[in-house]
C-alpha cells in the first residue's frame, strides 16, 4: 500500500491494484467499546436519577432502615470473583485451551447467579417490609438502578450460556475469541457499574 | 399513583375493545378509508407485478448500505406526508377557530394532531432523511464498500420502520399522545394520561431510538476504520466530518432518551414515583434528563445539513472549499455546545439568574462557530463561478434564512426576553425556521444532489425549482405571522381565539401552509416527471456536477461493491484532485470482491419489536412475553450463523465494469 506518488515515473497513485479485503471483525472492538459507552450513560441517567431522588423518602424507609451492608458485601465478592473467573477464562483462550475456558465461563456463570439470587433476595425483603418501588421517588430509583444492572447481569449470563454452547460446537476459531472478547468487556463493565452502585447507593447511603 | 385501570382487562385482548377503533371520528374513518384503498392498491400493484420477491430479496434484506439508504429516504418521505397532513389541518383549525367558532377539531383530537406533527416530523422525517443520506454517501465519499456492521445497518432501518408503524397504528386503533412531542409529566403519567396515547408514544420512539442509536455507532465505526488510505482525518470530506459529529452526538445523547422513556414508562407502567408531584418525585428531573437528549437532537439533524451545504457550494461554485480547517473545528465546537446549552427550554423553570445566565450565554456562543460556517459559505461563493442548479438556490435560501432563525434563537438566548416568549408563538417561528430554514432545505438541496448518483439520472430542474419557490415562499408566508404573533403574546398548541383581530395573522399562516402544500406536490410531480424522462436526464459518467468529492469516480448508480479497485486519496477533495492530476480508470486486472451477504433477520425482528410495542401499549400481556422471548430467540439463533459473506467473481466485476467504460467511451463520442 504506497499512498505517496511512486519514485519512478512520479505519477500519483490513485487506486490500489494488491488490495487487502478488510479482516472480518476489523471494526467489533471499537464498534462494542460504543456501544459500552452509550449503555454506560444510561447507568449516568440512572446514577443522576438516584442523586436527585436518592433522598426523597417521603417519609417511607431510607437507606439506613433498608440496607444490610453484610448482605452487600458479599454480593459485591461474588460479582468481583465472577470477573476474576473471566479473566482466566480468558487467559484460557489466548492459550487455545478450549476446555479450560468452558469451565472457566461456567464458574463465571454460577458467581453470576449468585449475584442475581443474593440481589432477589434483598428485593423481596425489602418488598416485603413495605419498601416497595412505589413507596417513595427513593426507593423507584434505587429499584430501577440496582434493576437494570441485575438485568444487565442476567443478559449476561444467556450471552454467555449461548458463548459456551458456541465455543463447544465450534472451538475457539477468529469469531468466537472476538465474541468472548466482547462478553468479557460487558462483563467487566459491570463491575466496574456495581462498584458505583456499591459506593454511592450503598455506602454513601449509609451515610445520608 | 398506581396505574389502576379502570376497565377489567380481557386475558386476550387486554384493554384493547371495539370501542378503541374510532368509527365515531368522522375525520379519522375518512382518512381511515384513503389510507387502506391506497394501500389495498399498492398492495394489489406489487402482487399483480410480482414484485413482492424482488422487493425482499434485493431491497428488504439487503445489507448495502446505498438501499439501505435509499429505504430510509423513501420512508422520511412518507412520513412528511403524514407529518405535513397534520400541520395543515393546524393550520386550518387555527384559521378558522375564532369569534365563538370552535373550528372543526375537537379539543382531543387536536391535541393528538399537534402532538404527532412534532414527533413525526423530528423522529420519522428528518432523522431517517438525515441517517438515509448519511448512509448512502458517507461509505462513497470515504471509499469503503460498505459500513462497518452491514446487518446492524439493515437491522437498525427496520426498527426505525417499526417505531413508525407503531406511531402510524395509533391513528386508528386507540389515539395517540395529547401531550405535546416531548409528553412532559405529570400530564404524561398515568394520572393524567390513562390511555394508550402516551404508551403509543413511549414504544414508538423506543423502537425507532434502538436503531437510531446503532447506526449511530455503525456510522462512527465505518468513518473511524474504514477510510481510504491516505485519507487522514483532516483530509475527509465535510459532509463525512459532519456525519462523524452527528453519529458522535447521537450516541452521546439517545441514550439518554432511551433512560428518560424507561422511567416514565415505569411510572406509567409499574407505578414508580420519578415524575409523579407525590411521593418525592420530580417532574423537573423528566424536562432536564429530556432536553439533555433533545438539545443535542437538534444539532443532530443540522449538523449533517450543513456538510451537504458546504459540499454544494463548493460544487457549484467550481471551488475548493474556503476555510476547511475552520469548518472542522467549528463542527467540533458545535457538537461540545450542543450538550452545555439545554437548560435554555425551560429558562422560566426557577433555575435562577445565575444557572440561566450561565445557559444564556454558553447558547449564545454557539452563534459564533455557526457564524463561522455562514462566512466561509460566503467566502466560497465569492468570486466563485456560481451555478444556480436547484442545490444551490436551496443553499442560498438557507443562507438567508437560517440567519433570521439563529438571530431569533439569540434573542430568545436571553433568558428575560425569554420569559416573555417562552412557550408563545415566537418560539414555533423560531423553531420552524431553523427546521425548515436549515434542515428541510438543506435535505431538498442533498436530495436533488445526490439523486442521481443514486439512481443514475437527474432530477427535472423544473419541477425542482417550482417546489423550491413554494417551499421559500410558502415558508415565509406560513411562520413571519407566527412571530408576529408570538410577539404578541400568542401561546403555541392553542385550538380557539377569542380576540378577532388575530385571525387575519393565522389566515396568512396557512396560505402559507398552502403554498408549502404545493412544494410537496411539486416535489413529488418532480420525482415522477423524472422517472418518465429519465432517459432524457441520465447521466452516464457519474459526475454529472462536475464535483469534487470521491462518491463522483464511480458510476451512477454505483455497483454493488462501489469501487472495483480501493481509491487512494491525496486531497480533501479526492475527486477534484484525480481529475486534475490525470486520473486514468483501470480497465482490467479486476479481483473478486468480499461482500456480506443479505438477511431477513433485521426484518423479523423488527416484526417481534413492533408486537411487542403494540402488546405492551395494550397491554395484552401474553403476547408481549411471546414476542419478547420470539426476539431473543431470533437474536441469538442469528448469531450461530457464522457464514455471513460471499465474493462477487473477478467475471462480474470485469463485466459491470466493461459496462462503464462503454457508456463512458459513448459520452465521449456523443
Amino acid at each position: 500500500m504506497t499512498t505517496a506518488a511512486t519514485p519512478q515515473t512520479g505519477a500519483p497513485v490513485f487506486y490500489e491494484v494488491d488490495e487487502h479485503a478488510h479482516p472480518e471483525g476489523h471494526s467489533t472492538a471499537l464498534g462494542f467499546w460504543l456501544y459500552l459507552m452509550s449503555d454506560c450513560l444510561i447507568f449516568a441517567m440512572l446514577f443522576a436519577a438516584f442523586g436527585v431522588l436518592g433522598g426523597s423518602y417521603a417519609a417511607g424507609p431510607g437507606p439506613k432502615d433498608l440496607f444490610d451492608l453484610n448482605l452487600v458485601a458479599v454480593n459485591t465478592a461474588m460479582l468481583l470473583f465472577s470477573s476474576i473467573t473471566y479473566g482466566f477464562a480468558m487467559l484460557a483462550m489466548e492459550k487455545g485451551r478450549t476446555a479450560p475456558v468452558l469451565v472457566w465461563l461456567a464458574i463465571t456463570g454460577l458467581f453470576g447467579l449468585a449475584f442475581l439470587s443474593i440481589e432477589l433476595t434483598e428485593f423481596h425483603h425489602m418488598i416485603a417490609e413495605g419498601a416497595t418501588p412505589q413507596r417513595s421517588a427513593f426507593l423507584s430509583s434505587f429499584f430501577t438502578l440496582v434493576g437494570t444492572h441485575g438485568l444487565h447481569v442476567t443478559f449476561g449470563i444467556i450471552w454467555l450460556v449461548t458463548l459456551m454452547v458456541q465455543v463447544t460446537r465450534r472451538g475457539l476459531i477468529a469469531a468466537n475469541r472476538r465474541r468472548l472478547m466482547c462478553l468479557s468487556m460487558f462483563w467487566h463493565f459491570l463491575d466496574v457499574i456495581w462498584i458505583g452502585v456499591f459506593t454511592f447507593v450503598y455506602l454513601m447511603g449509609m451515610l445520608r | 399513583m398506581s396505574p389502576a385501570p379502570s376497565l377489567p382487562l380481557s386475558p386476550i385482548f387486554g384493554r384493547l375493545t371495539l370501542e378503541s377503533f374510532p368509527f365515531h371520528e368522522p375525520i379519522l374513518v375518512a382518512t381511515f378509508a384513503v389510507v387502506a384503498t391506497g394501500g389495498v392498491l399498492v398492495f394489489g400493484l406489487l402482487t399483480y407485478f410480482r414484485l413482492w420477491g424482488y422487493l425482499w430479496k434485493d431491497w428488504f434484506t439487503s445489507v448495502d448500505h446505498k438501499k439501505i439508504g435509499i429505504m430510509y429516504m423513501v420512508l422520511g418521505i412518507i412520513m412528511l406526508l403524514r407529518g405535513f397532513a397534520d400541520a395543515i389541518m393546524m393550520r386550518l383549525q387555527q384559521a378558522i377557530a375564532f369569534g365563538g367558532s370552535d373550528g372543526y377539531l375537537p379539543a382531543h383530537h387536536y391535541d393528538q394532531v399537534f402532538t404527532a406533527h412534532g414527533v413525526i416530523m423530528i423522529f420519522f422525517v428528518a432523522m431517517p432523511l438525515v441517517t438515509g443520506l448519511m448512509n448512502f454517501v458517507v461509505p462513497l465519499q470515504i471509499g469503503a464498500r460498505d459500513v462497518s456492521f452491514p446487518f446492524l445497518n439493515n437491522f437498525s432501518f427496520w426498527m426505525t420502520v417499526g417505531g413508525a408503524i407503531l406511531v402510524m397504528m395509533s391513528l386508528f386503533i386507540g389515539e395517540f399522545a395529547k401531550t405535546g412531542w416531548l409528553a412532559y409529566p405529570p400530564l404524561s403519567g398515568i394520572g393524567y394520561s390513562p390511555d394508550v396515547g402516551v404508551d403509543y408514544y413511549i414504544w414508538g420512539l423506543q423502537i425507532a431510538g434502538v436503531g437510531t442509536t446503532l447506526s449511530g455507532v455503525n456510522l462512527i465505526c465505518t468513518i473511524v476504520k474504514m477510510r481510504a488510505p491516505g485519507m487522514t482525518l483532516m483530509k475527509m470530506p465535510v459532509f463525512t466530518w459532519t456525519s462523524l459529529c452527528t453519529n458522535v452526538l447521537i450516541v452521546a445523547s439517545f441514550p439518554v432518551l432511551t433512560a428518560v422513556l424507561v422511567l416514565l414508562s415505569l411510572d406509567r407502567y409499574v407505578g414508580t414515583n420519578f415524575f409523579t408531584n407525590d411521593f418525592g418525585g420530580s417532574p423537573m428531573l423528566y424536562v432536564n434528563l429530556i432536553w439533555i437528549w433533545g438539545h443535542p437532537e437538534v444539532y443532530i439533524l443540522v449538523l449533517p445539513v450543513f456538510g451537504i451545504f458546504s459540499e454544494v457550494t463548493s460544487t457549484f461554485t467550481g471551488k475548493r472549499l474556503f476555510g476547511y480547517t475552520s469548518m472542522v473545528y467549528a463542527t467540533v465546537v458545535i457538537t461540545i455546545l450542543s450538550y452545555l446549552v439545554w437548560l435554555h427550554h425551560f429558562f422560566t423553570m426557577g433555575s435562577g439568574a445565575s444557572v440561566n445566565s450561565f445557559f444564556g450565554i454558553t447558547t449564545m456562543i454557539i452563534s459564533i462557530p455557526t457564524g463561522a460556517k455562514m462566512f466561509n459559505w460566503l467566502f466560497t461563493m465569492y468570486r466563485g463561478r456560481i451555478r444556480f442548479e436547484v442545490p444551490m438556490m436551496y443553499t442560498v435560501a438557507f443562507m438567508l434564512t437560517f440567519v433570521i432563525g439563529g438571530m431569533t434563537g439569540v434573542l430568545l438566548a436571553v433568558p428575560p426576553a425569554d420569559f416573555v416568549l417562552h412557550n408563545s408563538l415566537f418560539l414555533v417561528a423560531h423553531f420552524h425556521n431553523v427546521i425548515i430554514g436549515g434542515v428541510v432545505f438543506g435535505l431538498f438541496a442533498g436530495i436533488a444532489y445526490w439523486f442521481p448518483k443514486a439512481f443514475g439520472f437527474k432530477l427535472d430542474p423544473f419541477w425542482g425549482k417550482m417546489s423550491f419557490w413554494f417551499w421559500v415562499v410558502g415558508f415565509y408566508f406560513a411562520f413571519m405571522p407566527l412571530y408576529v404573533l408570538g410577539l404578541m403574546g400568542v401561546t403555541r398548541r392553542l385550538r380557539v381565539f377569542d380576540d378577532p383581530s388575530l385571525q387575519i395573522w393565522f389566515i396568512i399562516a396557512a396560505f402559507g401552509a398552502g403554498l408549502i402544500a404545493l412544494g410537496i406536490l411539486s416535489f413529488i410531480i418532480q420525482i415522477a416527471v423524472s422517472i418518465l424522462k429519465r432517459d432524457q436526464l441520465r447521466d452516464t459518467t457519474g459526475d454529472p456536477w462536475n464535483a469534487r468529492t470521491l462518491e463522483w469516480a464511480t458510476s451512477s448508480p454505483p455497483p454493488d461493491y462501489n469501487f472495483a479497485f480501493t481509491p487512494v486519496i491525496h486531497d480533501s477533495d479526492a475527486w477534484w484532485d484525480m481529475k486534475q492530476r490525470g486520473y486514468k480508470r483501470p480497465l482490467s486486472g479486476f479481483k473478486a470482491i468480499h461482500m456480506p451477504k443479505n438477511t431477513g433477520t433485521g426484518v423479523l425482528l423488527a416484526i417481534c419489536s413492533v408486537a411487542l410495542g403494540f402488546a405492551l401499549v395494550w397491554y395484552i400481556w401474553w403476547l408481549a412475553a411471546v414476542s419478547f422471548i420470539a426476539l431473543i430467540a431470533i437474536a441469538i439463533g442469528h448469531t450461530f450463523n457464522y457464514n455471513r459473506d460471499f465474493d462477487i467473481p473477478a467475471a462480474d466485476v470485469t463485466r459491470t465494469e466493461d459496462e462503464r467504460t462503454r457508456l463512458i467511451a459513448a459520452q465521449v463520442k456523443a
